[in-house]
């Protein structure tokens, strides 16, 4: 056993580095892997949480009826009752999940912008779509001095 | 942004404004095809008893050891978040090409660059160990792991070792290579990457550049030390840069006139591409400076009869051309496929920072510090021994 | 022990799994609403996307609401979602003339002129979500992944910033964010999804031209959606099990 060693001796340091460092990172490794990595897939689950925790900016339109029922009310039967509160005023969950909603009452939108957004004419525009050119339509004031933004329908 | 819109022509997705793979991802396929072209040409020696290159042989090993070091640095520089690279150890996604990177560089650079280089200075190391004191002495001893052992014997086992860690390096060093032609190669959404051949292209792509770099290190070491160069040596290493890059030129072509004649949706897209913005990376540099003329230098070599000093010559026109043109195809796969959109649509222009993390600096210096670990290298463990077997080591300080 | 507790999770499909932060926030976000305690279950759910390019008005606010929703920087480029206008001549399909001025945040002011006989339309885009996804494929560390309810999700705090993905996913749905140096895409508003709500974009979209669908959910109108309708999606070549279906979807879009 000696005999054979005595040439060799170099050749099994060297393994022994080799095996040495490999445990090194076999232990590293077991260390060092998120606890809660691989549960559903190749990837950390708490990933899945961290997705879930971001904070809510809009509120979504379910919200808004809570208190604006009257609004909500107003915008029966109307070409607008399938959008979103949001579409127009923009995001709201702050407001909505204030302990006191009007003390973050929100900016109203711009009367003479906000119509202009979606109806101002374009071609790419679906065919069927209301569309306006403001230079032909209206009197040149805010479109809301002839329509009521949650029920625009005139007559 | 304003300035980035302004290079875009036609159509590109909105995320593709920012071009994601800089000029230090063209020089990581261009480092590691140099360590493994470098090797394949060593382990000629070794595994096909070509003794004609035995004078690159423990030159060549350097080099690649060299250039090893350093190609993750390009990639580190160029990550996000370079302290998380760890994690291709812990979790590595294996059906992620890059993910392997980790494990076939660790195996490359550890079990078959060092082990290989160890075994065969083993002798040089304990017979520097002995002749020199203090410090230097320590750094051999701990070179050598304290064994003091070249008997007939030892040496004996070293190179069987040896000869069975080339030839396990071979495979190694085709794969470290293949895979990085097919981290490109396997990106779908890419008809500019997406080939089968694109592996193939750069194994022999990198055994062009890696022997193009042996046969001009081999000239300047051999000038600068004032030592006569081996012209058998010299001819066979420039004979088999011939061969290499016949095989790896007709492979080239054979990927273009597949494409020209295939002409499927995206044909349009990259010819164009190709007609402007990398006609003169791939049309120029590439193909007619960095391919065809070195191919004709050195088939010229070959058909007429000249003198050692023309072919001296000519042999380090070729592979300075040569390196140029394997850098230029790097440069036009890793930019070129970033320059048109994925809608195929439109073209974007890369502009290259200079002193930016991943400007043109940081990749000059990428380029020149292998030869400074290089040349740390030859200081530490001279290459020059028993190949030609005039020098025995000398024992310096 | 961790053979329970895995069974747990998947029986249960609740995330008990909360680290650090991502439990604070959670917190935060439940503050005063009981009723919607993570009753989310994981494997009851299937998310997709139904487009309706033919209901498209290109107003932009999908492209706003997704950048305010989730924090996405307005420069340099990077959007979650965006818009596209297409303009093509019905002789050559081939080439059509394409654009999204700042990805369509802005609306999109008129460039062509009607009755000149092309055609014109707009064409919102955003994550797949495939369930294929070459992006997941090629992550080298599982920093993006598909979630068990079917939607690719980026893991922040584990990416590299390699940005293989990017150069992976066919519809050019990534970008690296400066601020933190790692990926981004769209999440499908995952913290709204696990809530009951809608995404951002859905929900502010005037004409339903986007609706988020839950296909293990029989009782969801996206049945009906693809049922009815003549549906594709982007690049189906690749073959990467894209769930944004697309009604109306034109030959010329890419
Ligand atoms: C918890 C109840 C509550 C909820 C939920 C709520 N609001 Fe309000 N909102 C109020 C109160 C209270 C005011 C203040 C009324 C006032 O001062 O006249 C207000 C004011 C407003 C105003 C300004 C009215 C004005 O006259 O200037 C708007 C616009 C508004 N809310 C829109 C919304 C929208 C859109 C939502 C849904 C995202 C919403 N609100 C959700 C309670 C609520
Ligand atoms: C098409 C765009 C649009 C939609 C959709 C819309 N609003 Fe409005 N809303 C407006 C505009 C514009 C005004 C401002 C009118 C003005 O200044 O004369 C307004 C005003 C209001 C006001 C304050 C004035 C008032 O009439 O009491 C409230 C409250 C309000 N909206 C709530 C809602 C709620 C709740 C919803 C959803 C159910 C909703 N809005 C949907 C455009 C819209
Ligand atoms: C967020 C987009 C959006 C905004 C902002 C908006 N609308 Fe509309 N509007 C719509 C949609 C969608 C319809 C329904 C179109 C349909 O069903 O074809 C509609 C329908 C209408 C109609 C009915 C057209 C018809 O066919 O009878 C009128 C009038 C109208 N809007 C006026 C306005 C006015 C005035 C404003 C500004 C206060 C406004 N809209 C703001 C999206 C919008
Ligand atoms: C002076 C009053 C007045 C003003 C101001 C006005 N409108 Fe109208 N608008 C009308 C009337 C009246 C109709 C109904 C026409 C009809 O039903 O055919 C109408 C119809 C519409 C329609 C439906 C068109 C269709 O094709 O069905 C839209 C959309 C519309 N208006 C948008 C706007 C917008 C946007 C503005 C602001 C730029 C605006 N209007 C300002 C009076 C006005």
């Amino acid at each position: 056993m000696r005999e054979w060693l005595r040439d060799r001796e170099h050749m099994v340091r060297m393994g022994i580095l080799f095996a040495g460092a490999l445990a090194v990172f076999l232990v590293a490794r077991a260390v060092m892997v998120p606890k809660d990595f691989g549960t559903y897939g190749h990837f950390r689950t708490g990933a899945l949480a961290d997705n879930m925790a971001h904070p809510l900016v809009f509120a979504g339109r379910q919200a808004c009826g809570d208190c604006h029922d009257d609004i909500v009310a107003s915008r029966k039967g109307s070409k607008h009752e399938q959008i979103g509160c949001e579409a127009c005023h923009g995001a709201l969950e702050a407001h909505a999940s204030a302990d006191d909603p009007s003390a973050l009452k929100p900016k109203l939108p711009d009367v003479k912008t906000i119509c202009l957004v979606c109806h101002r004419e374009n071609v790419a525009k679906p065919a069927g779509f209301p569309q306006v050119d403001p230079k032909d339509h209206g009197d040149g004031g805010p479109c809301t001095s002839c329509h009521n933004p949650h029920h625009p329908e005139i007559s | 942004m304003e300035s980035l819109l302004h290079s875009v022509q036609g159509y590109i997705y909105p995320d593709e404004l920012q071009l994601q793979w800089s000029i230090l991802i063209v020089l990581y396929p261009f480092i590691t095809g140099l360590v493994a072209g470098a090797f394949i040409l060593a382990s000629l020696e070794r595994v096909f008893n070509v003794e004609a290159v035995k004078p690159t042989y423990r030159l060549a090993l350097l080099t690649a050891l060299a250039f090893m070091i350093v190609a993750p640095l390009p990639l580190q520089l160029h990550l996000g978040h370079p302290e998380r690279s760890f994690e291709m150890y812990l979790t590595p996604h294996t059906t992620s090409a890059m993910a392997m990177f980790g494990f076939v560089y660790l195996w490359y650079l550890m079990v078959v660059l060092v082990l290989e280089i160890w075994l065969d200075f083993r002798k040089d190391i304990v017979l520097m160990a002995r002749a020199s004191t203090g410090l230097k002495r320590m750094l051999y001893r701990a070179m050598a792991l304290g064994s003091d052992n070249i008997s007939e014997r030892s040496l004996r086992i070293d190179d069987k070792v040896g000869k069975f860690i080339t030839i396990v390096g071979i495979p190694s060093a085709i794969l470290l290579h293949g895979y990085v032609g097919f981290i490109f190669g396997s990106v779908k959404a890419n008809p500019w990457w997406s080939s089968a051949l694109m592996p193939v292209v750069f194994i022999f792509s990198a055994m062009v550049s890696g022997i193009a770099l042996v046969l001009l290190l081999y000239q300047f070491v051999s000038w600068y030390r004032r030592a006569a160069v081996d012209m058998p040596c010299l001819d066979t290493i420039a004979r088999y840069l011939l061969y290499a890059f016949i095989i790896d030129f007709s492979l080239e072509m054979l990927d273009l006139v597949h494409r020209i004649y295939e002409a499927d949706e995206s044909f349009k897209t990259l010819d164009f591409m190709v007609h402007t913005k990398l006609y003169f990376s791939q049309i120029i540099l590439q193909i007619i400076v960095g391919t065809l003329l070195p191919i004709g230098l050195l088939a010229l070599v070959q058909l007429v009869k000249l003198t050692e000093q023309a072919r001296r010559a000519i042999y380090g026109a070729a592979g300075l051309l040569t390196l140029v043109g394997i850098f230029a195809m790097r440069w036009n796969v890793v930019i070129g496929g970033q320059l048109f959109s994925k809608s195929l649509l439109g073209y974007t222009t890369y502009k290259m920072g200079l002193w930016t993390r991943e400007g043109l600096l940081p990749a000059i210096i990428l380029l020149i510090l292998p030869f400074v670990i290089l040349y740390m290298l030859v200081k530490l463990l001279p290459p020059w021994d028993k190949a030609r077997g005039a020098e025995v080591p000398r024992a310096q300080g | 022990m961790e053979a329970d507790r895995r069974e747990f999770l998947k029986q249960t499909g609740l995330l008990l799994v909360l680290t650090g932060a991502a439990a604070q926030a959670w917190d935060f976000v439940l503050a005063g609403e009981p009723e919607k305690a993570p009753t989310y279950k994981l494997l009851d759910h299937w998310w997709a996307m139904a487009m309706d390019i033919r209901k498209c008005i290109g107003c932009g606010n999908c492209v706003r609401a997704c950048k305010t929703e989730n924090g996405v920087l307005l420069e340099p480029d990077c959007f979650r979602t965006w818009v596209e206008r297409y303009h093509v001549h019905p002789d050559d399909p081939g080439h059509p003339e394409v654009d999204s001025p700042n990805g369509g945040y802005g609306g999109f002011p008129e460039k062509y002129k009607a009755g000149d006989g092309s055609k014109n339309f707009f064409v919102p885009k955003m994550c797949n979500h495939c369930a294929h996804s070459p992006c997941v494929q090629v992550c080298p560390v599982g920093a993006t992944f598909e979630s068990p309810d079917g939607v690719v999700l980026v893991d922040k705090t584990y990416c590299l910033g390699c940005r293989y993905c990017v150069q992976a996913c066919p519809y050019g749905c990534r970008y690296i964010d400066p601020r933190t140096e790692t990926v981004d895409k769209c999440s499908l508003c995952y913290h709204r999804i696990t809530k009951g709500l809608t995404t951002a974009c859905c929900e502010v979209c005037p004409m339903g031209a986007r609706k988020l669908g839950d296909l293990k959910d029989p009782k969801d109108p996206i049945h009906d959606f693809l049922k009815d309708h003549m549906i594709h999606v982007l690049k189906p070549e690749m073959a990467t099990g894209a769930k944004a279906y697309y009604n109306g979807l034109d030959g010329s879009v890419r």
